[in-house]
């Protein structure tokens, strides 16, 4: 792990191709700019653990859940 | 091959029912092969896992209730699945119950991608602030009888 301070406008470098730009800092939030090339994925890291724990959710609630609420509940479209 | 499932016993199933997540399902990275069964709740289906008959996910086209549903993802994030058209694509969305009764969800922010010519499958993220983890799938499939 690499820890380090950066001022407004630096930059940091990864790798040769993505770069962070702190560009703004007021009270505790931090503005970051990101460029990255489009192959690489850029995310909050909230999404990815949004999604993690709507999966636990998902494999936990089908244990013993009253699968009876399902029926009817879409109404299909055609 | 006879599996055994988590809501359904053992049951048959052939090859073609069977999925292969390389990277698995976040939160479950351990698990790779998973088989789609009817669920007795149609339109609903299970995404069993092979490996760990306790692990199993209910999952649905969402298309079914949310006919507006849109699925952007790049080039590159889908590459690995080999598609070559858009009709070789299948989707489903996981399903959430909660034990306390509250409303019943659909994920709509990490789809289920399937290539069905060569059953490779992939969780991904989508990143339209439209698509939530969790849509009330009985209150926005009302919402489109109601249209």
């Amino acid at each position: 792990m690499l820890i380090l301070s950066r001022k407004i406008n630096e930059k940091i470098m990864i790798g040769e191709d993505i770069s962070l730009t702190i560009i703004e800092i007021r009270g505790d939030q931090v503005k970051v700019g990101v460029e990255a090339p489009k192959s690489v994925k850029v995310f909050r890291q909230e999404v990815y653990e949004a999604i993690q724990n709507e999966n636990k959710a998902a494999a936990a609630a089908t244990s013993n859940a009253n699968l009876d609420g399902l029926s009817g509940i879409i109404i299909p479209h055609q | 091959m006879d599996i055994k499932t988590k809501s359904l016993g053992t049951v048959s199933i052939v090859e073609k029912q069977i999925i292969e997540l390389k990277n698995g399902f976040y939160g479950f990275g351990q698990y790779h092969r998973f088989a789609l069964l009817d669920a007795a709740q149609k339109p609903f289906i299970w995404v069993q896992s092979l490996d760990e008959s306790d692990l199993a996910f209910l999952a649905l086209d969402p298309f079914l209730f949310r006919p507006d549903y849109e699925i952007d993802i790049d080039d590159a994030t889908i590459s690995p699945l080999g598609i070559e058209t858009p009709s070789d694509v299948l989707v489903f969305v996981l399903v959430t119950i909660p034990q306390n009764g509250e409303p019943i969800t659909a994920n709509l922010q990490g789809p289920l991608i399937i290539n069905k010519k060569n059953n490779q499958a992939m969780q991904a993220v989508l990143s339209d602030a439209r698509w939530k983890t969790k849509h009330d799938i009985a209150a926005e499939s009302s919402a489109k009888r109601g249209k």
